[in-house]
């Protein structure tokens, strides 16, 4: 199997084309034949074992995507391996993607035969040891660091654990588009087949039109996850009712939005479930070429999306007359440059081209005319995750959850000041509350909620008073945010409303792409008056307090003038985060403005420290530390601080050991 | 004789793409960067020429993009992510202690060649946030002081090692 593989020399790859052939072939050969008597039982047996229900060895997983990496799974993988040769133990390590719980990782599974499979969390290095004795040797769960088991039907349940589903994190959860995230081997296709994978691809193609693949993803109500929210069925009868030799389908895997990492997990945990999304969406449109454009900063998601195509095209389910009935499909990978404004349609298609990632105008729609001038679909990674979903289920399977205008689930990257960080997928239509707090669980250190950012730089902040709000596209709107790709960071009282806006402004206008004034100029123009309102006296010259003024004035109207004029989607949304945290924050805006103070002590320009003379033992560290020299005092009386030499960095704050340094 | 061993490396990579077109122009930019650590200006020279197109151009796609680097990279390069949940989390601090320890901005690399420092927008692992990368190494959950220590690691790691 690892022969076919046209880009061999690396033995890396070939470590991870671990699925048996003949089981590959098997499996791809009952989805046209139907298995009889014996060979059913078989085959029956082939699934159970590709889905690990019982397992004949011990079987250690571990979570080693990026994040988990990031947490120090690499380091857990070692001792695992070194524990299991010094003991001289048989069993088998699978690593997995993300299961989205990154808060406690590395996650460690473990399945003994006959036993359901356990998790463990925080398992570090030195944890390793500890944790293997007692579930390998003397055969015990560590409450300590269990998280939960899975659901078996035929294994005897460990008792007192309590099940991984019922877990806070994960219960309010409906997990389609991540069901096999950190659940199943991402390399290997058997076990994705052995789950139900590529049998709604089989399904479109053998039983389907492609009209009538097009008309069941429209009347699911699947709309773009990416953030625009246009129904994805009706945008592919547009280039399916277009008549040329070649189309185009574009997968964007470019996640530039920051705070944004759901399509790194998919791709990393789940890879197959995006192929054969695209499998089916090219064949609805009728396209036998398809890119994937995807960032260049996510080097493993890139490998197992190459290792996924290429078992694919092994199988005979990706390239030349897929599964016999004529349909060709060539994937390829195009690797993003780093280009914010490459999220947009025709800036995107530009790149690809090999050109300035800027946008044109519309119409033409890519639909149309796109890529190469041939009629493009350009749909979200999450978006083609859902589709094999919807093909084998129906469309009233997919519309039957979610509210009115949307429809089935959408995955948020919760981050931020919340406890449980991670990927989670809900049903549209869970209120934000629920998000944050019960799955999320809350704000750590006893701290008080502030905002939900959710959509990015083009999106807005949601404030305490619509945390009831029910996410949907429509609902998001009416308080000044907007989906977008489902990023969602939470913001407690230390975070700084201005300073935010302040950020978002920074990143658009480096990432203007500089073709249409408004945005280029404009953007620019918003940052430096924020950068005014956040600046202290002391750096005020000339009639800097007037310009302080008049740029808040022309704020809003600034900020309106760039919605209307701006050529496309990030230079129209770009004043979002400035105008969303006016609206909700105006009070903090304020404080900056005519008191000149921070109220949650983080513009450093605009605080005042100085020394509480009762409390300072004149331990002179914090003269010793201050970079700016602006603390004096001698040995053992109490200091004061030089205001006009003081930069605002706030080190004597965090060295002093009597809490003698005050902050305003 | 440095930049004809160099020219020879991107003509290895030019060699991959016999006939390519326009479209091919960032894909060959990425290899030359991945074996070259930058774009030299004769790298983009010989991509114009292999490609017949104008430097200029070759430019003006490259510097459109923030991959794309002119300079060389230290020993030691090093990543601080600036997404959202990072700054929430304090990334500006990081980041401010990396500049003030190596005595470089952003885009720049030490004098000696040994430290280079590049701002991402986001490297996805938000919730591990703040983050930052160095020899491609991820270290989470970075503060100020943290950002010392790996520093001052790296300092003597880079400093044995040359």
């Amino acid at each position: 199997m690892a022969e076919s593989k046209p880009n061999n020399g690396n033995t890396d790859w070939q470590k991870t084309w671990r699925q048996d052939p003949a089981a590959v072939a098997d499996l791809v050969d009952a989805m046209t034949v139907e298995r009889e008597g014996e060979a059913q039982q078989r085959h029956q047996q082939l699934l159970a074992k590709l889905r690990r229900e019982v397992v004949e060895q011990p079987t250690i997983y571990l979570g080693t995507g990026t994040c988990g990496l990031g947490a120090g799974a690499g380091k857990t993988l070692q001792a695992v391996r070194d524990y299991l040769e010094q003991r001289n133990i048989d069993a088998q390590i699978v690593e997995v993607g993300c299961i989205g719980l990154c808060a406690v990782e590395p996650i460690l599974d473990v399945q003994l035969p006959d036993r359901p499979r356990v998790s463990f969390k925080q398992v570090t290095e030195d944890r390793v040891a500890g944790l293997l004795d007692a579930v390998l040797q003397a055969g015990t769960v560590p409450s300590e660091m269990t998280l939960g088991q899975f659901r078996s039907e035929i294994a005897e349940a460990w008792a007192d654990v309590p099940y991984l589903d019922e877990h806070p994190f994960f219960a309010p959860q409906t997990r389609w588009v991540l069901a096999n995230c950190g659940v199943m081997d991402p390399t290997r296709i058997d076990e994705y087949m052995a789950h139900g994978g590529y049998a709604a691809l089989a399904k479109a193609l053998t039983q389907m039109t492609r009209e009538e693949v097009c008309d069941m993803v429209e009347s699911s109500g699947l709309r773009g996850r990416g953030g625009g929210g246009f129904p994805t069925g009706k945008k592919w009868k547009f280039a399916l009712n277009t008549e040329a030799d070649q189309k185009y389908l574009i997968c964007n895997a470019d996640e530039g939005d920051p705070g944004a990492f759901m399509d790194r997990a998919v791709i990393e945990g789940d890879p197959h479930r995006l192929v054969e999304g695209l499998a089916i969406s090219a064949y609805a449109i009728g396209a036998s070429k398809c890119y994937v454009y995807i960032r260049a900063e996510y080097p493993l998601a890139i490998r197992r999306l190459e290792d996924a195509i290429a078992q694919a095209e092994a199988a005979g389910l990706l390239g030349v007359d897929i599964l016999g009935s004529g349909v060709e499909l060539k994937v390829m990978i195009k690797q993003g440059a780093g280009a914010f404004v490459c999220g947009e349609e025709t800036a995107l298609i530009h790149s690809v081209e090999g050109r300035r990632g800027m946008p044109r105008p519309r119409p033409p729609f890519p639909a149309i005319k796109g890529l190469f001038d041939k009629p493009t679909i350009i749909n979200n990674v999450e978006t083609m995750a859902n589709i094999p979903g919807i093909v084998a289920n129906g469309s009233e399977w997919f519309s039957g959850v979610g509210t009115q205008t949307s429809k089935g689930t959408k995955v948020f990257a919760l981050s931020g000041k919340v406890v449980r960080t991670g990927l989670v997928e809900v049903a549209m239509g869970t209120p934000l509350r629920e998000v944050v707090f019960a799955i999320g669980g809350g704000i750590p250190d006893a701290k008080a909620y502030k905002a939900v950012q959710i959509g990015g730089p083009s999106g807005g902040c949601i404030p305490a008073q619509h945390l009831d709000i029910e996410i949907d596209y429509e609902s998001l709107k009416t308080v000044g945010a907007m989906m977008g790709s489902g990023g969602l960071v939470v913001m407690d009282e230390a975070t700084c409303m201005v300073d935010v806006a302040k950020f978002f402004m920074d990143f658009i206008q480096r990432e203007s792409c500089g073709k249409c004034i408004p945005c280029r100029e404009g953007t620019r123009r918003m940052l430096e008056i924020l950068e005014r309102i956040t600046r202290g006296r002391k750096k005020e010259d000339g009639d800097g307090a007037l310009e302080r003024f008049k740029g808040v004035m022309y704020l809003e109207r600034l900020a309106d003038v760039i919605k209307d004029t701006s050529l496309c989607g990030l230079g129209q949304t770009a004043p979002n985060p400035v105008l969303s945290t006016l609206r909700w924050f105006r009070d903090e805006y304020e404080a900056h403005i005519y008191e000149r103070r921070c109220p949650a002590h983080v513009c450093p320009e605009l605080l005042t420290y100085t020394v509480d003379q009762e409390l300072c033992k004149g331990c002179t560290l914090c003269a010793k530390t201050c970079p700016g020299g602006a603390i004096l005092g001698a040995p053992k009386s109490p200091h004061t601080i030089d205001m006009d030499k003081c930069v605002g960095c706030g080190t004597c704050l965090n060295v002093c050991r009597f809490e003698a340094i005050a902050v305003d | 004789m440095v930049s004809n061993v160099k020219l020879q490396e991107v003509n290895a990579v030019l060699e991959d793409y016999p006939t390519a077109g326009r479209d091919a122009l960032i894909p060959i930019l990425q290899q030359v960067q991945k074996r070259q650590g930058y774009l030299s200006p004769q790298a983009v020279i010989r991509i114009g020429e292999h490609l017949n197109l104008a430097p200029s151009k070759v430019y003006g796609v490259a510097t459109f993009y923030n991959q794309f680097r002119f300079s060389a990279p230290g020993q030691c390069h090093i990543q601080v992510c600036r997404g959202t949940a990072c700054h929430v989390k304090g990334s500006a601090g990081v980041l401010e202690t990396i500049q003030r320890l190596l005595k470089i901005e952003p885009g720049q690399t030490t004098r000696d060649g040994r430290f280079s420092l590049e701002v991402v927008a986001c490297i996805g692992a938000c919730g591990l946030a703040p983050l930052i990368c160095c020899e491609e190494n991820f270290h989470a959950q970075v503060s100020p002081a943290k950002a010392e220590k790996i520093i001052k690691q790296y300092q003597k790691k880079v400093t044995t090692d040359g």
